[in-house]
């Protein structure tokens, strides 16, 4: 288990990155690498160049911009989760982000880095999604910003372009009369969930979001269902979803999970969205 | 006299809870593993190239383009293998080849195919991406029940058939038994492949000498040394030409190292492929979990003739093991460790067994902890919970009323074991009052009322140490075993010596991986000697060359405590008994009357008569003159020791498997949860009865980590493979270790009732929780939900989600507005993995258009994704060379693809299939075409297969993944038959896939 | 704690050809280290094998097991993970730095012998640097045994079933947050004897 050769390239600014990315065919971003370094010593890539992004200070900035906080290229999930008011400015990142694999690896794994990767299970993507939130593409151009929705498109699959640059995430900041929750289930502690679920709550409406089930993470707008209509919102969904089964397991355990933990958590955010509450 | 002597000693250290004398140097990163030793300039480093396939023919293997890449030295293959060696030795009378290299055949995926040796690791794993090999593919069998079916594929063509050895036994009148007890019951249980994999991995260091007609070794392999013949004479060499050492320090064990063996082979060889070069090989992660070793997976069909009070009159085991591709030595041993010990911890007079070994195109089998014990007493002590079911006794009570009572000791189990001390009855009381002080029953009504079940359960068994070298035999009929010679004993070896300073040296033959041999063997001799254990030094490094070792040599069978650290006390005090005749010749007395402690040595009748133990000790090497009439020169003492009670299997096949038998009992609470389908080990109590305990602290240890393994294997490890021959537990995110989250402390009783049979009156006690732990929790697994839902017999492990859900008869209601085709269709089964997909295009072209596309090369190539250069190679018979992947992930594949069943303009076949450095994987599909009003329709219906690397590593992604290249071919098929260019393809593909219905299935 | 390395821009240039060896410096437990490597050569095997520190171990090379965890500036990561030639010019901590040069061992690595908390000691020095750099980061505090045991998953252990790793840690989090308080009291003593 040792990567492929490749060039390497460290890079200060965005411009240098995307720089990089248009004139080098196959070239890839080295954020934290947590799952680009595992997958370059298993040998399931061969990038011709990694530009390491790691170091750069111009791309390692937490920022609130109007009602976003706003996450750049190189922040470590570490750096974000250990921010000492995040539960109140973004309480569903704060509630997620300690199910992100472990302390080891969120110092080292940027939030961006996980976007841009888009593993249906990973726990970021579904709470940017779940959010509304948005992404930052920057090409030799332009700039593009997307909804997470637009974003992500499949397995391991985004909208961005090769030569352009995830250059932040965009999280919407807690709003007064929302309730925010997340939770999800693996087997071990840390591990990729087998069905995590997101639930926005507020005097309109519900936006709930999966992750781990379909293959990108998905969500859905409803009105304030409760009881049956619920319970049937929710099964609808775990069937929209097309579970796949793996060995350990099987779409019917995923859809149930979406139903039940669906439940839990709407009902979880439902009890903090009082209209003067924050989060 | 001897024990006259110990008792000087106030106040022992064996048997005290002493901090670890390993501990600082492993604390400072100081430890002396394998690959932490330096290598001699001009070593060399090995990669191994390993099979995609389950099981397929070996065409050709061309490593000339893999030779001339650079850094790269040669390339080790069959062919050499075929020259140098040859199979390694069979337990059994089969004409099986196993060769440490596939010569003609490959019979499990990862299988070693060739050897790369290169300058560094990373040059030559770069290189092993240029070997070129052709397989032809054969059927697999995956399953023991496959196995056993006569009509599949065979994988021994000489062998004849996958039934590799079929024996019965039968112990007293069985018959009789079930005639007349009043009640017959029996169960079927399926154990599965797993393995207590440690933390560091595989190690090699291997030299040819050419000159001395032989090869050198460095390994971490643990033995046992019996196999250190099977190495030889695979490299076709007398045993004094193959030097084998191990490093002080091993990552961690658990039996797992004895799987490097073939590997030591195999670098021996490749050492004499590079002329002689060292070469060094360090197992990875991916080849370690593919490859390396697993438990046996076993069908046991288990049966108990049982009298009205609950008192078992016989059983009946009919038990298939599956050993993988191979019967690799020691196996059949998995079966035959257990034999003598089948009835487990009750008094059982009749006993009918019969033991058949299949192979299946899996990796072969070998010692992992516990080894034997969890597939034995999965199906006794379930049996158990059925019989108290059933009778309607409380499983413990009926425990009780047959265990072998605390007067029978020692006590001859009916297939041979000699049960050598104990006392049931009492261990049991005492867990069963721990159970109630923490509270059991109340926690399961607290549990219960937050709407999750509770279950309690329990386990009884018997834990063998100290194995029977012979045990194995007993695979033999007795006729058999009567031609080759009787095999029996479990020779351990330790030497004593004083150095000129009069400090005290121990050297074992154990190979020690973290179990503290060195803390307990300086504990043993200082008490002894009358020393601290600070002033013993022990060298654990071991060395076929100049070590005294037998047979049994290693670290295997907790074997350390009875019969090495008695072996030990042996040595030391036929030592210390040379320097009393020293002594006594110098105070002019008895040597009876000497004494040792506190650093002296001294006259216990006149204790004015007294030396410093270093100055007595110390004075023969400078002044042998000074020795006593009759006492040799020389401070070191060798001893030889195996137990008396280790015999050759009798004429009776009965065999006495373990020279000594603790006891453990267990007691697990568990919750389960309906919402999510999993179980949480909430209580656990384990008492042991290990005989004499050497360090408590140490013995916790042992317990602890082997308690750890058995959650992990009731609850989260399994080997897994996929129908057609694939692995798919290759990380270890998908071989789950259990981590700090998962495991809960245990409460350890102990109960200490000497062996009369170890020099010490110590036993095992590492493996028993591999062996009570996994059975207790399936036992109160079956409780929780015989009190919620239902009893059920058959219970699999690991107890996934999965598993868990669909034995809770979870409800998966239909979704409002079904497809009722699509929800059914995505019935999930357990275990098996259909990569298929289907979906609909609609193209704005005709159904002629399309076919124009399909059946043009050049317009082919543009349709399948990354497509580098397609050739005809006959009619519509294409060789393709693409790169396929997606994100990130990606490999170029040299591919076949062959367009067949062409009904123009209707459907048609499409299939493919290639190779890569990351495996195999294949499509077959339909494609159907009708003509609408702007064009046609496409629709398409296609199952994937993925092999080698990509499955063993990303099972969990591979069906998103084949939705996305399966749907990229017909995306761009559409748009080239519309004629259509640009850069929106990618959106429009995402639109067919998720909203045109484009359901995987 | 400065590694005197404040300048990485100017150390090496910054594309390096996969074809060459590069020249990486590092601060390693406080010593000025030089060594190459080329791009592709991963943290471990430039540590092990090219420093010679080779008590941070391998165990499965896809992040999983943690026992290559060493510091980067004093936050725990996976060297497994972590290219050579992205840490030239870092501060790198390892297990080899944790005792005193007299080789007096630190109130965790005595804590772990107390407890038993290693067997084989291959996942150990992994462990190790973990715990020195979260309970740094959480000293105003004790913490609980499930956000110990949430840190530790980080980790496989195949030896002690986690029981006693946790128990060191706690003791060691006891011990160190007692000292702190004591400590601060003592600078609130002085204060006010000072302004007596």
């Amino acid at each position: 288990m040792k990567p492929p050769r490749f060039d390497y390239l460290r890079v200060d600014t965005a411009a240098e990155a995307v720089e990089a990315l248009s004139q080098t065919e196959d070239a890839r971003i080295l954020a934290g690498g947590q799952s680009l370094m595992a997958i370059l010593n298993m040998r399931l890539a061969q990038p011709s160049l990694l530009v390491d992004i790691s170091r750069s200070r111009e791309l390692d900035q937490i920022r609130e911009e109007g009602s976003w906080l706003r996450v750049d290229a190189a922040t470590t999930q570490a750096r974000v989760e250990w921010m000492p008011d995040l539960s109140r400015k973004v309480p569903m990142l704060a509630q997620a982000l300690p199910y992100v694999s472990h302390f080891q690896i969120r110092n080292r794994g940027t939030v961006c880095g996980s976007v841009a990767h888009a593993d249906p299970s990973a726990e970021i993507p579904l709470v940017l999604l779940a959010l509304k939130g948005e992404v930052v593409l920057r090409g030799p151009r332009k700039q593009r910003i997307l909804t997470a929705d637009a974003f992500f498109q499949g397995m391991l699959s985004t909208a961005r372009q090769p030569d352009e640059l995830v250059e932040s995430v965009k999280f919407p900041m807690a709003k007064a009369g929302h309730g925010y929750a997340f939770t999800e289930y693996s087997q071990r502690h840390g591990d990729f969930a087998a069905c995590s679920v997101a639930a926005v709550v507020n005097q309109a409406g519900i936006r709930f979001a999966v992750g781990g089930v379909a293959d990108r993470p998905t969500a859905r707008d409803w009105p304030r269902l409760t009881g049956t209509d619920l319970e049937d919102a929710l099964n609808d969904f775990s069937w929209e979803l097309q579970a796949r089964d793996d060995p350990q397991v099987s779409a019917l355990a995923r859809r149930h999970m979406v139903r039940n933990l669906g439940k839990k958590i709407i009902a979880q955010a439902n009890q903090q969205c009082h209209p003067d509450s924050i989060g | 006299m001897h024990d006259t002597i110990s008792n000087v000693n106030p106040a022992p250290y064996t048997g005290r809870p002493v901090e670890r004398v390993e501990d600082a140097a492993l604390l400072m990163g100081r430890g002396r593993y394998g690959d932490d030793l330096g290598v001699r300039p001009g070593t060399l480093h090995a990669a191994v190239l390993r099979s995609p396939h389950g099981h397929a023919q070996l065409l050709k293997v061309d490593a000339s383009a893999a030779i001339a890449a650079p850094g790269v030295h040669a390339v080790l293959t069959g062919e050499d293998v075929r020259r140098w060696a040859q199979p390694f030795v069979v337990g059994v009378k089969q004409p099986m080849e196993h060769w440490p290299l596939a010569v003609d055949r490959v019979r499990y995926s990862g299988e070693p195919v060739a050897v790369v040796i290169a300058e560094d690791r990373y040059l030559a794993e770069d290189a092993l991406d240029l070997i070129q090999v052709e397989y032809r593919t054969l059927d697999v069998v995956m399953s023991i029940e496959e196995a056993l079916d006569p009509g599949q594929c065979v994988l021994h063509e000489k062998v004849g058939a996958n039934i590799v050895s079929d024996r019965e036994f039968n112990y007293g009148d069985v018959e009789r038994a079930f005639v007349q007890a009043r009640h017959n019951i029996a169960t079927e249980v399926h154990y599965p492949r797993n393995s207590c994999s440690p933390i560091e991995l595989g190690f090699v260091l291997a030299q040819w000498l050419p000159d001395e007609h032989g090869y050198d070794v460095l390994s971490n392999f643990m033995g046992p040394f019996s196999l250190h013949a099977v190495m030889a004479l695979a490299l076709k060499v007398p045993g004094n030409r193959l030097r084998q050492q191990i490093p002080r320090d091993s990552g961690g064990s658990f039996g797992v190292k004895q799987s490097v063996f073939p590997y030591v082979v195999l670098m021996c060889l490749a050492s004499r492929k590079a002329g002689g070069a060292p070469v060094k090989w360090v197992e990875d992660r991916l080849e370690h979990l593919e490859a390396a070793t697993s438990a046996t997976a076993r069908k046991t069909i288990i049966q108990a003739a049982v009298d009205e009070q609950g008192r078992v009159l016989a059983l009946k085991y009919d038990q298939i093991d599956e050993v993988g591709a191979y019967l690799r030595a020691p196996e059949p041993a998995t079966f035959y460790r257990m034999h003598g010990a089948l009835t487990g911890a009750y008094d059982i007079p009749c006993l009918y067994v019969r033991n058949r070994v299949v192979v299946t195109n899996k990796t072969p089998t070998g010692l992992v902890r516990g080894f034997g014990g969890p597939q034995v007493f999965f199906a006794l002590e379930r049996l158990m919970d059925l019989i108290a079911n059933k009778l309607q006794i409380d499983p413990i009570e009926l425990r009780k009323k047959n265990y072998v009572r605390a007067d029978q000791f020692p006590y001859q189990a009916t297939a041979g074991a000699m049960l050598d001390s104990g006392d049931y009855g009492r261990l049991t009381d005492m867990a069963v009052q721990a159970a109630a002080l923490n509270g059991l029953e109340e926690r399961r009504q607290h549990v219960q009322a937050q709407g999750k079940l509770y279950g309690i359960g329990c386990s009884a068994i018997v834990e063998p140490s100290i194995s029977n070298m012979g045990y194995v035999s007993t695979v033999l009929t007795a006729e058999q075993r009567h031609r080759a010679g009787p095999k029996n004993g479990a020779i351990a070896s330790a030497t004593v010596a004083i150095d000129l300073l009069g400090s005290v040296n121990v050297t074992i033959a154990s190979a020690p991986a973290g179990q503290g041999h060195m803390t307990v063997c300086g504990q043993v001799v200082a008490d002894v000697f009358g020393l601290q254990p600070a002033q013993i030094s022990v060298n654990v490094e071991f060395d076929t060359a100049k070590d005294a070792w037998s047979v049994a040599a290693g670290n295997y069978s907790s074997r350390f405590a009875g019969a090495v650290a008695g072996t030990v006390h042996l040595a030391a005090t036929k030592l210390r008994d040379k320097l009393a005749q020293i002594a006594a010749g110098q105070f002019n007395c008895s040597a009876d009357t000497i004494g040792f402690a506190e650093g002296s040595i001294f006259n216990l009748d006149n204790p004015s008569q007294t030396q410093p133990f270093t100055r007595l000790a110390a004075g023969p090497h400078w002044a042998p003159a000074l020795l006593p009439a009759g006492v040799e020169a020389g401070l070191r003492e060798t001893v030889f020791w195996t137990p008396d009670v280790l015999k050759a299997p009798d004429d009776q096949d009965r065999v006495n498997s373990s020279a000594a038998y603790g006891f453990v009992f267990d007691i697990c609470g568990l919750i389960v949860d309906p919402d999510t389908g999993s179980v949480t080990i909430d209580q656990y109590i384990t008492a042991h009865d290990a005989g004499r305990i050497l360090n408590p602290a140490l013995a916790d240890g042992q317990i602890r980590g082997a308690f750890a393994q058995g959650v992990g294997a009731a609850l989260f490890e399994e080997f897994r493979y996929s129908a057609d021959g694939n692995f798919q537990s290759g990380t270890l995110a998908e071989y789950l270790m259990p981590t700090a989250c998962e495991i809960p402390d245990p409460t350890i009783i102990h109960l200490q009732t000497p062996s009369p049979f170890t020099p010490l009156g110590a036993k095992g006690l590492g493996e028993g929780n591999n062996m009570s732990t996994p059975v207790a929790i399936a036992n109160a697994f079956a409780d929780a939900l015989r009190k919620s839902h239902r009893d059920i017999e058959d219970i699999r492990l690991p107890l996934t989600p999965s598993r868990v859900l669909d034995l809770l008869d979870t409800q998966d209601p239909a979704p409002r507005h079904a497809d009722p085709q699509a929800a059914s269709a995505r019935k999930s089964s357990a275990g098996g993995l259909r990569l298929s997909a289907s979906g609909v295009v609609d193209v704005s072209a005709s159904a002629e258009e399309v076919f124009d596309v399909l059946l043009s090369p050049q317009a082919l190539a543009r349709v399948i994704p990354g497509c580098h250069e397609l050739t005809a190679v006959g009619e519509n018979r294409y060789r393709a060379d693409v790169t396929v992947g997606v994100g990130l992930v990606k490999a170029r594949y040299l591919a076949q693809i062959e367009l067949s069943d062409i009904q123009r303009p209707y459907s048609l076949r499409l299939k493919g299939s290639g190779q890569s450095s990351l495996g195999t994987g294949s499509g077959d599909g339909r494609i159907q075409l009708e003509n609408t009003s702007t064009g046609c329709r496409l629709t398409y219906d296609y199952e994937a297969k993925v092999g080698g690397k990509v499955a063993a590593v990303g099972p969990r992604m591979l069906e998103g993944a084949a939705r996305i290249i399966i749907g990229q071919l017909f995306a761009a098929l559409g748009r080239q038959a519309s004629g259509e260019s640009g850069q929106s393809w990618f959106t429009r593909l995402l639109k067919w896939l998720g909203l045109n219905g484009g359901g995987a299935n | 704690m400065s590694s005197g390395f404040d300048r990485v821009d100017e150390m090496t240039p910054k594309k390096l050809s996969k074809d060459q060896s590069h020249l990486v410096s590092v601060c390693l437990n406080g010593r000025n280290r030089k060594a190459m490597a080329d791009p592709r050569m991963l943290l471990t095997d430039w540590l092990r094998h090219e420093l010679g520190a080779t008590g941070t171990h391998v165990g499965c090379e896809h992040g999983a097991c943690g026992a290559c965890t060493v510091l980067i500036d004093g936050v725990a990561q996976r060297a497994c993970l972590t290219l050579a030639v992205q840490v030239d010019g870092r501060r790198l901590d390892t297990v080899e730095g944790l005792a005193t040069s007299d080789g007096d061992l630190s109130d965790l690595q005595q804590a772990f012998k107390r407890h038993h908390a290693l067997q084989c000691g291959f996942c150990t020095s992994g462990i190790l640097m973990s715990c020195s750099d979260w309970l740094g980061r959480i000293e105003d505090r004790v913490p609980t045994e499930q956000e110990v045991r949430d840190m530790l998953s980080g980790h496989l252990c195949r030896c002690t079933g986690y029981t006693p790793i946790v128990a060191a840690l706690m003791e060691v989090a006891q011990a160190r947050f007692e000292r702190r308080k004591e400590y601060l009291l003592s600078i609130n003593d002085n204060k006010e004897s000072s302004h007596a």
